[in-house]
This record gives structure tokens, C-alpha cells and sequence, in this order.
């Protein structure tokens, strides 16, 4: 051992010059990637730490010529005015309930259809797998005015009235929807190993036991994606319900506190800031609670491994 | 309890032929293992049988019945697969009892099946447990289990050990043979290692380019191999060819080597290749009869020759050397203790009672 201890410095200082230049460029590699995290970091939260700064302000302190970035009086006036009015409460009821309704609706077609579309061969399923994909890339700006000139021509028809319902958005946002997260699943499907379908069926499952004893839990991870992005884009859509809706009963959120707060040339900014301070944090609480499960990979174990 | 027969069955991929009409009769509780080159149908013909692979022609029987248009579940055949294929969000016993859970069979007897299964397998302490928990060698045996609850007429494996490392494949290797002495079931094995297909089958299918070579016991195949490519491809090393012409002096028939080595063809022999006598065909002869001088068995016949050795590989048990023939590479297996040196002239004796003589025109044996 003492022999070992000896000679071990020597040995360490005539290979150290190698080594030490890896870590030295691992070293810098660090700082770099360090240095680009808290710049990107600053950049992405200096808007909402700015919303929360105004939001704690009156409005004479928002027109005040003071320093914008500290509350000289803070007050959660902003914050009770909005939460004890039914207007903006009623924003957010459609809000919640459009994302609900559509994140379960995208689910219950995007995932058998990718099923079918990535396991099931049939006829056209790839033409049809791709044109799926195709249909999301046209982009929303340029499907509202057909969308809504149908909507009137429905109405014309058959006396039903689409436009200016909370629910006529139930069938919009999923033309956005379903086809990114059927790509989504098809994607994830695809990483399945297809011999498990075979076990599946040979052990005598049907295509529709094999989703739902299988596919579903074994991609999870996959569904939870999509489940995420279905609600962030219904949530967030802003486009769609501001050529669709009108009645301030009908309004979601992100239109709901464009059009009411903002009175003619009046920009009632606390409560602006407030509104939307308060409307970003349901899908903050449900990335931070969906997160844990997204990570979690499940499908090792499955084959060799 | 069930026999597979496969007449003329054919496999058509777009325009490539997989599987040129084979015929095939396996016995009830056969073990019957199709070996051989990768694209050579094997895999196509265990999935037509399976059920994964529609038949393109002919006629594909389990237990007498046409099961051409049955699909996989009511064929009642269990398969187990290269890459395990277990579900992973199930435990062991889970996997294994899915399929009798589907079918609706009753909790009591589910848990006989798989308790039963497990015992067998040696994986009773693992029945609690996720695949992603097991070893390599503990998820193929939970494989097959799940095939095993299932008690079917039929066991399909395909290529089951190839993801196992060396040794962890000797040992399952037997495990299989095993099982298959303790539930004798019809078994169709695929794989593309012939030392698997020699020491676990009853017969051996050895396949190429989607055609039947030759059907046998191992030791047949071994022996008397039908063409070319099953006499290369059975045994390892693998046999050698070395280009000679047939010449006959009175009775007595020889053959002579390149460099006019001239080793004489056993008398029980003579009849049978004397119609090609001066022509130009391959002698076969497999690494073990080409020997260190050694006391010959009575009955057998060998010669001496001496070569020039290029490569000497020592195993420990035998020392294997290579050297070349006419432009070929041929190996011998010699004792140890022979102690042979690369470079040098070494003298050797081929056992003439077990050559081949093939003919390299349509590449079969005479």
C-alpha cells in the first residue's frame, strides 16, 4: 500500500497536463451553457415578474413617473376588484370549461386514431398519416374566415346558431388539436415495439383490448405530451374566440380581459396585468403536477433493454 | 398435441419471393428447429404458422386443420419472441396470465396455471415483479411462461436467445430443452445458430433463399448432408472444400489435391462415384478428419499429406490450424500436444471414411 501511495504522484503528475485540458474545456463548456441559461432565464421571466410588480400597483402609481420595477404602496386592490366581479369569474369558467371539454374530446380521437393509423395497416393508413400532419400546418389565420362563413352558412340552413356560443369552440380548437396529437401519438406508438401487439395478439386480445390494456398505459408518457399541449393550445387561443364570440357571457379569458379592460383609448392596466397573472397559472399548476409522470419513462423493460 | 403440416406454402412480398413453396410435416411433441442464413424464410415461415403472416399460396395445418384464415388467437399457439416482447407495465404474473385473463378463465385456475408455470421456469420469487426489474435470462424465462399457462397445441419461438450474451445462452439453451422434456409439446424453433439448432432439435429444417435443403436428425445433417450449403453450414468450424479430380487405377479410385496430393477413396465408395471418374469436382472434408497423425480405428481409412501451416489458433482442447489448398482455406483440428508452429511443413492425416465429393456444378453431394 505505501509502495502503491509512493509512486502514484509521479504517475498522476506526468499523465495530469491530458486530463486536466478535458475538464478545462468541460469546465468552460459549463460556463457557457451557464451563462446562456440565466441570460434566456432573465429574458423569458422579466415580463411576468413585471406583470406581478403592476398588478401590485394602483392606477395613480401605474400613470406616476416613479421607478417601474418597485411598489412603492403595494395593494391587492387589482386583485380583489377583479375576483369579486362576475365578469371576469365568468371568463374563466369558459375557459376552464372549453379546455376541459376539448382536451378530453382531442384525447378520445387522437389516440385511438393514431392507433389505428400506426398499427392497424389499411389501406391509404400512411397517405392518410400524412395528410393528417399536412392538416396542421395550415395555419389558423387562415382557416377563420371559411370556418366562420360555414358556421353562417349552417345557420342559414338550418336555423341552428353556432357563432357567439362559448361551445361553438368545442368544435374549433380541435381542428387545431387532434391533428398535432394524433401526430403526437402515431410518433410515440411508433416506438412501441411492434412485437408487443403480436404477444398482445396472439395471447388473444382484440385491436381494441390492445389499446386499452397496452398501448394507452404503456404510452402514457406519450398521451400525457399531448394531453399538455391540447390544453395549452385551447387555453391560450385567442384568434378563434375573438372572431367567434361577442357577448361578454360567451368570452374566454385571453379575449374576456382584452375587450372588457380595455375601455376606447383606456388601458386599465393593474387589472390587465392582474387578469393575466391569474389566467397563466392553471397550466403552470397542471405542467408542474403532470411533469412527474411525463418523465417517467414506462416503456423500459418491454424488450431487450 | 397437435402436428403442423405445411404444403407447398409460398410467401410473396410485393414482387420477392420469401418462401418458394415448402412442405413440411412436423410430429406431435416434435421439436423441430428451422435454421439458416438471415433472409432465408425461416422467420416468415414461424410467423405464416404463427399467424402474423398471411400465406400467399398453400396450405398451412394444425392438428388437420386448414388454419389459413384462423387468426392468431384461435389457433391456439403460443409464441416466444426475440426481444421478449413482455408488457412492461404488468408484473410477471400478470404478463403471464394475460391471455387466460382475456379468456375469461376463472381466478383459482389462473392461479394454478401460473404458480405451475413458474415452478417449472424457477421463477417463483419473481412473480411480484416489472420486467424492466429482470435480468436478460429472467425475462425470456417469464417469456416462457406466458407461453406455457396458456397450454397450447403449439410453441413458436423465434430466435429466443439471440439477445442473450454467450454463456447466458448455453444455460437457457438447456433451460428450453428442459421445459420441453417436462411439457412436451409440438415446438417450432427458429434461429440462425446451427450449434442451437444441433443440440436442441429432434429434427433439424435447415433452410435457404426461401427453400427446404434438407430435413434431418442433427446427426444426419451432420453426416449426411444433402447439399453444399447444409455440409457448410452444419458444424464448426465449418467443413472444408478443396478443388481435386476424380481418378481411378484398376478397382481403386483416388483423389487428387492441387499440389498432386493423391488420397485414396474407401473401396465401399467406388461404385458409387465411379460415374464421375475424371472429372473435376470439391472434396469434402470436415476440420476433425484432418489430424496430427493419429492410430486409426479399424475400418477406417486415412492418408498422409503434409502442408505448410499459415495460422495456428490454440482452444485449449484442440488447437485449430489453418492452411490453404488450391487457393482455399482449409482447417484442421489437431491435438495440443502435437504443438504446432505457423510456417512450418506439418504432416497430417485425413480421414478418407468420412469425405464427401461434391459436384461444384449443381452443388450437391455425390
Amino acid at each position: 500500500m505505501a509502495g502503491i501511495s509512493s509512486t502514484a504522484p509521479a504517475a498522476g503528475e506526468a499523465t495530469r497536463p491530458k486530463y486536466g485540458s478535458m475538464t478545462r474545456s468541460r469546465r468552460w463548456a459549463l460556463r457557457w451553457s451557464y451563462f446562456f441559461l440565466v441570460l434566456f432565464a432573465i429574458f423569458f421571466l422579466l415580463p411576468p415578474v413585471y406583470m406581478l410588480i403592476t398588478s401590485l400597483k394602483t392606477s395613480a402609481e401605474i400613470s406616476a413617473a416613479t421607478n417601474p420595477w418597485w411598489v412603492f404602496s403595494p395593494t391587492l386592490e387589482n386583485y380583489i376588484e377583479l375576483l369579486t366581479t362576475n365578469t371576469y369569474l365568468v371568463f374563466f369558467r369558459n375557459s376552464a370549461m372549453v379546455s376541459v371539454f376539448v382536451v378530453t374530446l382531442t384525447m378520445l380521437i387522437s389516440v385511438p386514431a393514431a392507433f389505428a393509423l400506426s398499427r392497424m395497416k389499411f389501406w391509404g393508413s400512411a397517405t392518410l398519416a400524412t395528410g393528417v400532419f399536412l392538416t396542421y400546418l395550415v395555419p389558423e389565420t387562415l382557416l377563420f374566415i371559411p370556418l366562420f362563413k360555414i358556421f353562417a352558412e349552417f345557420r342559414n340552413l338550418t336555423g341552428i346558431e353556432l357563432l357567439n356560443n362559448w361551445w361553438v369552440l368545442l368544435i374549433l380548437y380541435p381542428t387545431l388539436t387532434v391533428p398535432f396529437c394524433t401526430w403526437i401519438m402515431i410518433g410515440y406508438f411508433a416506438s412501441i415495439p411492434k412485437e408487443l401487439d403480436e404477444a398482445a395478439l396472439i395471447d388473444g386480445a382484440t385491436w381494441m383490448q390492445t389499446l386499452t390494456k397496452i398501448f394507452i398505459p404503456v404510452a402514457l408518457p406519450g398521451i400525457i405530451a399531448a394531453t399538455i399541449f391540447a390544453f395549452t393550445v385551447s387555453w391560450a387561443q385567442f384568434l378563434y374566440p375573438l372572431a367567434f364570440t361577442t357577448s361578454a357571457d360567451q368570452l374566454v379569458l385571453p379575449v374576456g380581459i382584452v375587450t372588457t379592460l380595455i375601455k376606447g383609448d383606456v388601458f386599465n392596466w393593474g387589472q390587465i396585468m392582474t387578469g393575466a397573472l391569474l389566467g397563466a397559472a392553471p397550466p403552470l399548476i397542471i405542467y408542474a403536477f403532470l411533469m412527474d409522470y411525463y418523465i417517467a419513462g414506462l416503456t423500459s423493460g418491454a424488450t431487450k433493454g | 398435441m397437435a402436428e403442423v403440416t405445411l404444403h407447398k406454402v409460398v410467401k410473396k412480398y410485393d414482387e420477392v419471393l420469401a418462401v418458394r413453396g415448402i412442405d413440411l410435416n412436423i410430429g406431435d411433441q416434435e421439436f423441430v428447429v428451422l435454421v439458416g442464413p438471415s433472409g432465408c424464410g425461416k422467420s416468415t415461415t414461424l410467423r405464416m404458422i404463427a399467424g402474423l403472416e398471411e400465406i400467399t399460396g398453400g396450405d398451412i395445418r394444425i392438428d388437420g386443420n386448414v388454419v389459413n384464415d384462423v387468426p392468431p388467437k384461435d389457433r391456439d399457439i403460443a409464441m416466444v419472441f426475440q426481444n421478449y416482447a413482455l408488457y412492461p407495465h404488468m408484473t410477471v404474473a400478470e404478463n403471464m396470465s394475460f391471455g387466460l385473463r382475456l379468456k375469461r378463465f376463472p381466478k383459482e385456475e389462473i392461479r394454478k396455471r401460473v404458480d405451475e408455470a413458474a415452478r417449472i421456469l424457477n421463477i417463483e420469487e419473481l412473480l411480484e415483479r416489472k420486467p424492466r426489474q429482470l435480468s436478460g435470462g429472467q425475462r425470456q424465462r417469464v417469456a416462457m411462461g406466458r407461453a406455457i399457462v396458456r397450454n397450447p397445441k403449439v410453441f413458436l419461438f423465434d430466435e429466443p436467445l439471440s439477445n442473450l450474451d454467450a454463456k447466458l445462452r448455453v444455460q437457457m439453451r438447456t433451460e428450453i430443452k428442459r421445459v420441453h422434456q417436462k411439457v412436451p409439446v409440438t415446438t417450432v424453433y427458429v434461429t440462425h445458430d446451427q450449434v442451437e439448432a444441433m443440440t436442441l432439435a429432434d429434427r433439424v429444417v435447415v433452410m435457404n433463399n426461401g427453400n427446404i435443403e434438407q430435413v434431418g436428425t442433427p446427426n444426419d445433417l451432420y453426416h449426411t448432408p444433402a447439399t453444399r450449403f447444409v455440409a457448410g453450414f452444419i458444424g464448426s468450424p465449418a467443413m472444408n472444400f478443396m478443388p481435386c479430380r476424380l481418378e481411378s487405377e484398376g478397382d481403386a479410385l483416388s483423389v487428387r489435391l492441387p499440389g498432386d496430393t493423391l488420397l485414396p477413396v474407401p473401396t465401399e465408395r467406388a461404385a458409387r462415384y465411379r460415374p464421375h471418374v475424371g472429372r473435376d469436382l470439391e472434396l469434402g472434408l470436415r476440420p476433425e478428419h484432418l489430424t496430427e497423425p493419429r492410430a486409426a480405428r479399424a475400418a477406417e481409412l486415412t492418408a498422409p499429406m503434409t502442408v505448410d501451416l499459415d495460422v495456428v489458433e490454440p482452444m485449449g482442447m484442440e488447437t485449430l490450424v489453418y492452411f490453404t489448398i488450391g487457393g482455399n482455406e482449409v482447417c484442421a483440428r489437431m491435438d495440443p500436444t502435437a504443438n504446432p508452429q505457423p510456417g512450418q511443413a506439418t504432416p497430417l492425416s485425413a480421414n478418407m471414411t468420412h469425405m464427401h465429393l461434391l459436384d461444384p456444378k449443381t452443388l450437391s453431394i455425390l
